[in-house]
């Protein structure tokens, strides 16, 4: 794991008319390290991710990436820096099998403007099979016909397969069963190991404790805390998230800020 | 969900890409996957080609008239304005819209043609009057999907005035003249002119064999790069059948009287050619299921949704033009009626009775020529039993509200087995 951050944010604010959503925040992930990103509800933690995937430009603070400050004004300049963004919703077409959904939008041509099939295929196996993802029996079938925890290993394999360096999963567990959670949790975890920069959104902490290196803890729009998540247990989490008071509690006391 | 993915981790071992593989296919594993593609609502072509062998023996059982050489003829022609109608329709049911306008607009491609070609001092060569009607055809899908997209009328409302404002161009250019006598003998060969025994013989020979080298430079293709490929027996099955149908129409079209396989055959063959190509190999193609399936993921791959959409109102009001040519070259003249009548709905029903959803992203050019075939035979037939128009419109009417069931049903099914 080096030491450098592959992405480091400073002071980052960001503000949508009178509501400010991010104010000062301070976030970084490595290469190799799963970093997850925790709060509660109106923590910030979507309009963090979106300001870093060119959605929500940022107002003030800086984004360095791989030691130089960068400019993020729009999906486009996050995509040619190498970072990807996997969805809630996850954004596949359910009529289209999933070759055609890992490549859609950038599709192998070959002459005479032709899809260049055999070569969109190979890759896309050999994404899945480098991320150890057994389950998908046939590539040709379409994602209609996919379990959940099978569609988010497809939605993942399409972010790595372009040369990604860090890859942003939104809650990728939220909808899912037991051993699908377990399926992809050992994908992120892969993810990390294979040399990414990974950013986890989560609600579920065990999920976290399991697969996450360090741990940033949003709450109202400020970055509280950062901790290893071997040095913390998810008690002391959770306290970071609520602040340890009901009387700080969003909606209460600071819900003003 | 738990369950499926359960069941589905016991059967393949984990840590094994073996999984990655499709079962090892043959003919036989190959038939048990489409019957259990079948039963989870993924119907195919089988309904409808059930359904053409069916209304096939009725008629013929009711009227000998109707399987004999020169019906068969007949029905090649009156089949090809709404194949190629509907050609254009199936991409814009890909989107999930609809095109009402394409029937008018089909009237306004064949006056075009009809009127540039009056032999009054000023006519234009044939070329000229189909490329003017195409371009016609063309610019007006543009601009109906330009205030669809653009504006934000719904589809439906934009090709709905175009349904209207079209007819009253027909009129306009007709005139006070009724009846515009067709006197090009290009334009009226397109319907009514046959191609020689020997050059039938030939087209046909040399379409197999080019469908049989394709397949065999994709077989070889994909074993290179180590993909599965089908079973060998099943593509020689396909090869085989395209022979024997192919041989079976022309060997009939050849024995009719003074007839033989009309040009328009050819014409709609290729045009299901090109435009499958479009759909399946090309980029725009993906693009159009793209934004059939999921809008949202679409324009978040980056694709530019607006321009697919108007580019598939563009190609369906180039088809309904040139739908239009062909239908003005059948009857030989154009009307105050052109474009009117069950032309409409007879395009947008022959996709949807061959299997085009009209739900969005699911579909093939195929569907079009099938379901037009669907309706042309049981005109066709009814007109033999000396129905009147009632009853036709009728029968179709229940045909094409069974076929909707048919796409309703099957998307109920995918939903119960989490296809869809």
């Amino acid at each position: 794991m080096s030491q450098e951050p592959l992405l480091e944010l400073k002071g980052v604010t960001k503000t949508f008319g009178a509501v400010n959503a991010l104010t000062e925040v301070d976030f970084s992930v490595r290469e190799g390290e799963v970093m997850a990103l925790v709060g509660d509800n109106g923590a910030g933690k979507s309009t963090l991710i979106k300001s870093i995937a060119g959605i929500h430009p940022i107002d003030a603070g800086t984004i360095a990436f791989a030691g130089t400050r960068v400019n993020i004004h729009g999906p486009k300049d996050a995509a040619k820096l190498g970072i990807e963004v996997v969805y809630q919703d996850l954004a596949l077409c359910d009529n289209l099998d999933v070759v055609q959904n890992m490549y859609l939008g950038r599709e192998a041509m070959s002459s005479f403007r032709r899809l260049d099939e055999t070569t969109m295929e190979r890759t896309a196996r050999e994404t899945l099979a480098s991320l150890a993802v057994t389950t998908i029996r046939s590539v040709r079938q379409p994602v209609a016909a996919l379990s959940g925890g099978q569609r988010q290993s497809v939605a993942v394999a399409k972010a790595v397969m372009w040369n990604s360096k860090l890859v942003i999963l939104d809650e990728p567990t939220a909808a899912l069963g037991v051993a699908q959670t377990r399926q992809v949790l050992d994908l992120v975890k892969r993810l990390g190991q294979t040399g990414l920069a990974v950013v986890l959104i989560s609600h579920n902490l065990h999920d976290i404790f399991e697969v996450a290196d360090r741990i940033t803890v949003l709450r109202l729009g400020r970055s509280v805390a950062e901790v290893s998540r071997k040095g913390s247990t998810q008690q002391e989490v959770v306290q970071l998230i609520t602040a340890g008071s009901i009387a700080s509690v969003p909606g209460q006391t600071e819900a003003t800020a | 969900m738990t369950d499926t993915a359960d069941r589905e981790e016991s059967v393949v071992p984990a840590g094994t890409d073996a999984a990655l593989l499709e079962p090892d296919a043959t003919l036989g594993t190959y038939a048990r996957g489409r019957i259990e593609a079948l039963k989870t609502g993924d119907l195919g072509s089988l309904p409808i080609i059930i359904g053409i062998i069916a209304i096939a023996i009725y008629f013929q059982a009711r009227n000998s008239q109707f399987l004999s050489a020169g019906n068969f003829v007949n029905l090649i022609a009156q089949t090809a304005p709404y194949a190629v109608i509907g050609m254009g329709v199936v991409f814009v049911l890909l989107l999930g819209e609809i095109d009402l306008s394409i029937g008018y607009v089909s009237g306004v491609g064949g006056v075009i043609t009809a009127l540039l070609l009056v032999p009054d001092g000023n006519q234009v060569s044939p070329a000229v009057a189909i490329a003017a009607a195409l371009g016609a055809g063309a610019i007006i899908g543009v601009v109906q999907g330009l205030l669809f997209t653009k504006i934000g009328i719904p589809s439906f409302v934009v090709t709905l005035a175009g349904l209207l404002g079209w007819n009253g161009v027909v009129l306009l250019l007709i005139g006070d003249r009724g009846t515009v006598a067709i006197q090009d003998p290009f334009v009226n060969g397109i319907a009514n002119d046959y191609l020689s025994s020997g050059a039938a013989w030939l087209s046909v020979e040399g379409a197999v064999l080019i469908y049989a080298a394709l397949q065999y430079l994709a077989v070889r293709n994909r074993a290179k790069a180590g993909l599965p490929n089908l079973p060998t027996s099943l593509i020689l099955l396909r090869i085989g059948v395209l022979a024997g149908v192919g041989a079976i129409v022309v060997a009939v079209a050849n024995s009719a009287l003074n007839r033989g396989l009309p040009y328009v055959f050819l014409l709609l063959i290729a045009l299901m050619l090109i435009l499958t190509f479009v759909t399946d190999r090309t980029r725009f193609g993906r693009h159009v299921y793209a934004v059939g399936g999921s809008i949202e993921a679409a324009r978040r791959a980056g694709i530019r949704v607006d321009g697919v959409r108007v580019a598939v109102f563009g190609i369906a009001g180039t088809m309904a033009a040139l739908g239009g040519i062909i239908l003005a070259s059948r009857l030989s003249s154009v009307d105050t009626n052109a474009g009117g009548g069950t032309i409409l709905l007879y395009s947008i029903a022959a996709p949807v009775i061959g299997g085009t959803s009209l739900f969005g992203g699911r579909g093939t050019i195929r569907s079009a020529l099938l379901g037009a075939v669907v309706i042309a035979s049981i005109d066709n037939g009814l007109g033999l039993l000396n129905t009147t128009a009632g009853t036709k419109y009728i029968v179709t009417a229940l045909v094409l509200l069974a076929a909707v069931s048919v796409d309703s049903l099957s998307r109920k099914g995918r939903v119960a087995s989490g296809r869809a």
